[in-house]
């Protein structure tokens, strides 16, 4: 297998509005507003692009949602949908159409008003006939039955489950764009309401509107680009189930597939990684994917999390936008992971900018720990 | 043109009405298979043969639901004892009073006119 290391890059980034926008914004809006901007940040003009990739929770093939508000007419089109990861497995596709001379320019977006539209929107028969007969609420409990398997193969805590939701408060507290910014303690996450046990509302991730994009081009023309490029790595995806009842084992995801393959590809170990940045849809996601990841031992993640080591100012900075727990979650939070580590890779995060960035990790997770994507992006240094 | 045999959900639904588990076993690598399909997902062999569970099962993971609107309900993670997973619940004590390792017992119970694997605590010897 050729590998696609270096190859392409990341030249373009974006978020539309987030939290709750505007009355009347449409998901084509939010998708409109972010690839506007996204195009504007990699200098690269609309009809420029001829990749469109998007996924979406309410459009059956969103690609021609997508390309028919834009005005864009793609020769390569990727509707492509596992759930919140599909943004980052969208990476990998659209560097192998570049690579491979299919296209010169992909646009990846996504947009979603979950928040403003909640009480309209039809939610898609997300549950199986096998499990529907218990009632499980998509995707709250299968989170909590994975939780409640670590905690007790692992002894994982509560308490290290709330020091994930207390990480990604701070971090947002240092992002002026994060939709929930005030105080926030691991007796606040305790004492929060109930809602699937072990979790609490605060070990739930936000909902909000929003939308990303993401423009790619080669390495080559990436060079040209105003901003500095986020070269892309390495890439994996992997997905074993889509039923939480058929996952083999609740403590071990795919992301022990889709991020050897990215390591593999990149040439890299955790131990290179500056950032990190996990879709945290509930608190125990970021303690499988550090495990799964190589970050740390399998059942060493609620200890790894604890005493402010994945915080500001510990030893790791994982979810420096403040994560879906805090920044903003509109459905599929996927494409955020890629946001934020492309500008902790050019320096543009501000006061949660973090020093010497050279390699940012961005891996997401989709549907019920059933799909898993991770990317390696670095500067052009880690290509020398 | 051949007349193929009813899918597996029937068959499933079938034995379910009979008062049976039913799941399937793998001819070739002798795994147990649920849900029940064409193909064995482990080894790819075709045509599974249908089983009967004897309805004893393991907690493997456990939640109780809290809504605002109802009172707290228990959803689970069965490891049946011949060697197969299934989403369920467990009736016959408070929801969070259920642990990982419980042993179980099936109980198909009938629910909006439909029969449910559900199961209780198994009684001890």
């Amino acid at each position: 297998m050729s590998s696609l290391r270096g190859r392409v890059a990341v030249v373009g980034v974006a978020e539309s509005d987030l939290g709750e926008v505007a009355p009347g914004l449409t998901e084509q809006d939010l998708i409109g507003q972010a690839a506007t901007r996204a195009l504007a940040d990699a200098g690269i003009a609309r009809e420029e692009v001829d990749g469109l990739f998007c996924s979406s929770s309410t459009q059956p093939a969103p690609t021609l949602n997508a390309a028919e508000y834009l005005g864009i007419r793609p020769r390569y089109s990727d509707g492509s949908n596992i759930g919140g990861s599909s943004a980052v497995s969208h990476l990998l596709y659209a560097a192998g159409a570049i690579e491979s001379g299919l296209i010169d320019v992909a646009l990846i977006v996504y947009g979603s008003i979950q928040r403003s539209a909640a009480r309209k929107l039809i939610t898609p028969a997300a549950i199986s006939a096998w499990e529907e007969p218990f009632r499980p609420r998509w995707p709250l409990t299968m989170y909590a039955l994975a939780a409640s398997r670590h905690m007790h193969q692992f002894g994982t805590t509560r308490e290290q489950l709330a020091a994930v939701a207390v990480a990604a408060r701070a971090w947002a507290q240092l992002n002026p764009v994060a939709f929930e910014r005030g105080p926030l303690s691991v007796a606040d996450v305790l004492a929060a309401r109930p809602v699937c046990d072990p979790l609490g509302v605060r070990d739930c991730c936000l909902v909000t509107d929003g939308g990303g994009a993401l423009v790619l081009t080669s390495a080559e023309r990436a060079r040209e680009a105003p901003k500095p490029a986020a070269h892309l790595l390495g890439c994996g995806v992997a997905h074993w189930h889509r039923d939480i009842s058929q996952m083999p084992d609740l403590t071990v995801t795919a992301a022990t597939e889709s991020g050897a393959r990215a390591f593999a590809m990149a040439g890299l170990t955790p131990a290179d990684v500056d950032v990190v940045e996990l879709y945290d849809a509930f608190t125990i996601n970021p303690i499988l994917f550090l495990e799964d990841l190589g970050f740390c031992a399998k059942g060493e993640g609620g200890e790894f999390v604890s005493a402010g080591r994945i915080a500001p100012g510990g030893e790791l900075p994982v979810n420096t936008n403040g994560g879906g727990l805090s920044y903003c979650h509109p459905g599929m939070y996927g494409i955020f992971t890629v946001i934020e580590a492309v500008r902790q890779l050019r320096g543009e995060a501000g006061d949660r900018q973090q020093d010497d960035v050279e390699v940012a990790l961005a891996h997401a997770n989709g549907a019920v720990l059933s799909s898993q994507a991770t990317a390696l992006l670095g500067t052009e240094a880690t290509l020398s | 043109m051949t007349e193929s045999p009813p899918g597996p959900w029937s068959g499933y639904q079938e034995g379910l009405a009979r008062g049976e588990l039913r799941f399937q076993r793998c001819g070739e690598c002798g795994r147990a298979v649920f849900y029940p399909r064409l193909l064995c997902p482990f080894c790819g062999s075709a045509d599974p043969a249908w089983e009967t569970a004897a309805g004893g099962g393991t907690v493997y993971a456990t939640t109780t639901m809290r809504p605002r609107d109802e009172a707290p309900y228990h959803v689970c993670l069965v490891d049946l004892d011949e060697g197969f997973r299934m989403m369920s619940r467990v009736d016959g004590v408070a929801p969070d009073a259920v642990r990982i390792g419980d042993r179980l017992r099936l109980l198909i119970v009938e629910e909006d006119g439909r029969p449910v694997p559900t199961f209780v605590p198994a009684e001890r010897s």
